[in-house]
């Protein structure tokens, strides 16, 4: 049996998404596959080819590649698809556009941010907003899975040595094409991977607040930013800050939440994180129901103080 | 041009969920059911659309049980000038939508599909991929701006870095995200009048589509509950117990 990952990368650096779900991979079992598809990412090639457990790197190099349109990776996929009893990719924006449009092509399922693997058919996901768990088994000759980056821990990106094979490109189908994009430069860790999380919400009152209050705090704890549904939708941050059911699903050591009341869609995106702590003056906001520390106080006074107390 | 916009019909946004003690799902009995909320997104897009003179009709369409039927209402109390229904009783997954739609858009021919990016209550996110890959069309999923040109769209999409903005040609599905638009109420004369529109009943047998699932469910159950911690008095107290007793900071 052999599993096919989809890598995550920007034609210069394998995301670390792409170690989660070779990850779920390992545990489904087989012979692990990675395909990288890009322009001019030979670079992340070799970086998938030392990823442990990996035995094979296939590469399509082409410049139709480079912007990750998921009409083209998708034609690409399914034309290398036979023979792998799985294809897998991390759940980030970029698997969760191309995936399904790989399972419709190959006519099965898709099956959706798997967190657990049970065996090679079996998977447990999250439905609802994780208010539920559902354990799904699959009838299909392939699985196409995506998997939630907080379920499974990221494989080793050394002692690998895979070998790399180039795939022949498939024609660029010409239907999209990026004009730009606007990407948050930080120096931050990236929210899916950060060990500690500081994260805003509407508690904040306004996008200086949250900036004013928070970043000292973060750069202290050398943390990753994050804010609430509520905290984006009144434009004090951009939307690649949310967490939440339809953001950034999250799982870090420490998460701080700040101002925010815990709505159920919030909760969904970072409920699984090891230690959870919630600044809010309301004692009755909801947040409080999943922080292991509580803290009842006007976020203005002690943020600052927790930040001087570090 | 026309525009589809499918809608689901799902567990009411603020309801509690609930899983059943037999562990075969959650509970839906007595239970309020709404609109899909990215589907109210993707309606009102499309009315927007209409109102800007980019579109000349808006059809909403639903796959499931015959309950869908007030979904449709309600898209038509929005503003959709009529609506099919594809009834059936059978468990409905992804693909097996996205089958209905594909030939539903076979008979109807718009140019343009707008659908939510994901549904509440299966969280798939994948019913707008599956019906662009079945029909062969361009995509721009999670979008939070559409600006339709001549045969295309340049859509912003929502992405994990920030935003990308996209040239795609029509026709063309695009997947809606939570900052496209806000969703206008329905007006009491529009709910009134939206009695009156047309609704379209088919079966998947009309359409000639397979729906019979592909994924078993084995169980539901609930996740593992978080027990509420404690309150701390202070900020001391709270940095004591992030060093000394969860060990998360130095």
């Amino acid at each position: 049996m052999s599993l096919l990952v989809i890598a995550e990368h920007d034609n210069a650096v394998l995301k670390t998404a792409t170690l989660n779900a070779v990850t779920a991979a390992a545990k489904i079992g087989g012979e692990i596959h990675i395909l990288v598809a890009g322009a001019a990412c030979g670079a992340v090639a070799e970086q998938a080819a030392k990823v442990a457990g990996v035995s094979k790197v296939r590469v399509a190099d082409a410049a139709h590649y480079g912007d990750q349109t998921a009409e083209n990776l998708a034609a690409l996929i399914v034309a290398n698809a036979s023979g792998y009893s799985h294809i897998l990719a991390p759940a980030t924006s970029n698997g969760k556009n191309t995936l399904p449009r790989v399972a419709a092509l190959l006519d099965v399922a898709q099956i959706s941010e798997i967190i657990s693997v049970v065996d090679a058919d079996t998977f447990v996901r999250p439905i609802y907003a994780g208010n539920a768990l559902a354990t799904v088994k699959s009838s299909d000759a392939t699985k196409v899975i995506t998997v939630r980056t907080t379920g499974f821990d990221a494989a080793a990106n050394s002692g690998g040595s895979a070998a790399v094979e180039a795939l022949a490109a498939s024609a660029d189908l010409g239907q999209s094409k990026l004009l730009g994009r606007e990407l948050t430069k930080s120096a931050r860790p990236e929210l899916g991977a950060a060990k500690i999380i500081v994260s805003g919400g509407r508690g904040m009152g306004s996008g200086e607040n949250y900036h004013k209050v928070l970043e000292p705090l973060a750069d202290k704890l050398g943390a990753a930013m994050g804010a609430s549904r509520a905290a984006v939708d009144a434009g004090f941050v951009p939307n690649d800050y949310q967490v939440g059911q339809t953001g950034k699903i999250v799982a870090p050591q420490l998460y701080i939440a700040i101002g925010i009341s815990g709505a159920i869609q919030h909760l969904a995106g970072m409920k699984d994180s090891k230690v959870i702590v919630a600044i809010n003056k309301d004692p009755d906001a909801p947040i409080f129901q999943v922080a292991d520390y509580g803290l009842v106080a006007d976020l203005f006074t002690v943020v600052p103080e927790l930040t001087a107390a570090l | 041009m026309k525009i589809l916009v499918p809608v689901k019909r799902v567990i009411d946004y603020n309801v509690k969920v609930r899983v059943k003690a037999d562990g075969t799902g959650v509970d839906l009995a007595n239970v309020k059911m709404s609109m899909n909320p990215f589907d109210e997104i993707a309606v009102e897009e499309a009315m927007r659309l209409k109102e800007a003179g980019k579109a000349t009709e808006v059809v909403a369409v639903s796959c499931g049980l015959t309950a869908c039927q007030e979904t449709l209402r309600t898209a038509m109390a929005i503003g959709a000038d009529r609506s099919i229904l594809v009834e059936t009783d059978v468990e409905l997954q992804p693909l097996a939508v996205a089958k209905l739609l594909a030939a539903v858009a076979k008979k109807e021919a718009p140019q343009l599909i707008i659908l939510g990016k994901q549904a509440i209550d299966d969280d798939a996110n994948q019913t707008g991929q599956m019906l662009a890959a079945l029909l062969g069309w361009s995509q721009a999923t999670f979008a939070s701006k559409v600006v339709i040109g001549e045969g295309k769209a340049t859509v912003t999409r929502e992405v994990d870095g920030g935003l990308e903005t996209i040239e795609i040609s029509l026709p063309a599905i695009v997947t809606t995200d939570l900052r496209l638009n806000e969703p206008r109420y329905a007006t009491l004369p529009n709910i009134m009048k939206a009695k009156k529109k047309p609704l379209e009943v088919l079966k998947p047998a009309d359409l000639g589509v397979d729906v019979t699932p592909r994924l078993a469910t084995v169980t539901v159950t609930e996740p593992p509950k978080r027990s509420a911690g404690i309150k701390v008095a202070d900020v001391a107290a709270l940095v004591d117990k992030l060093k000394n007793e969860a060990k998360v900071i130095a």
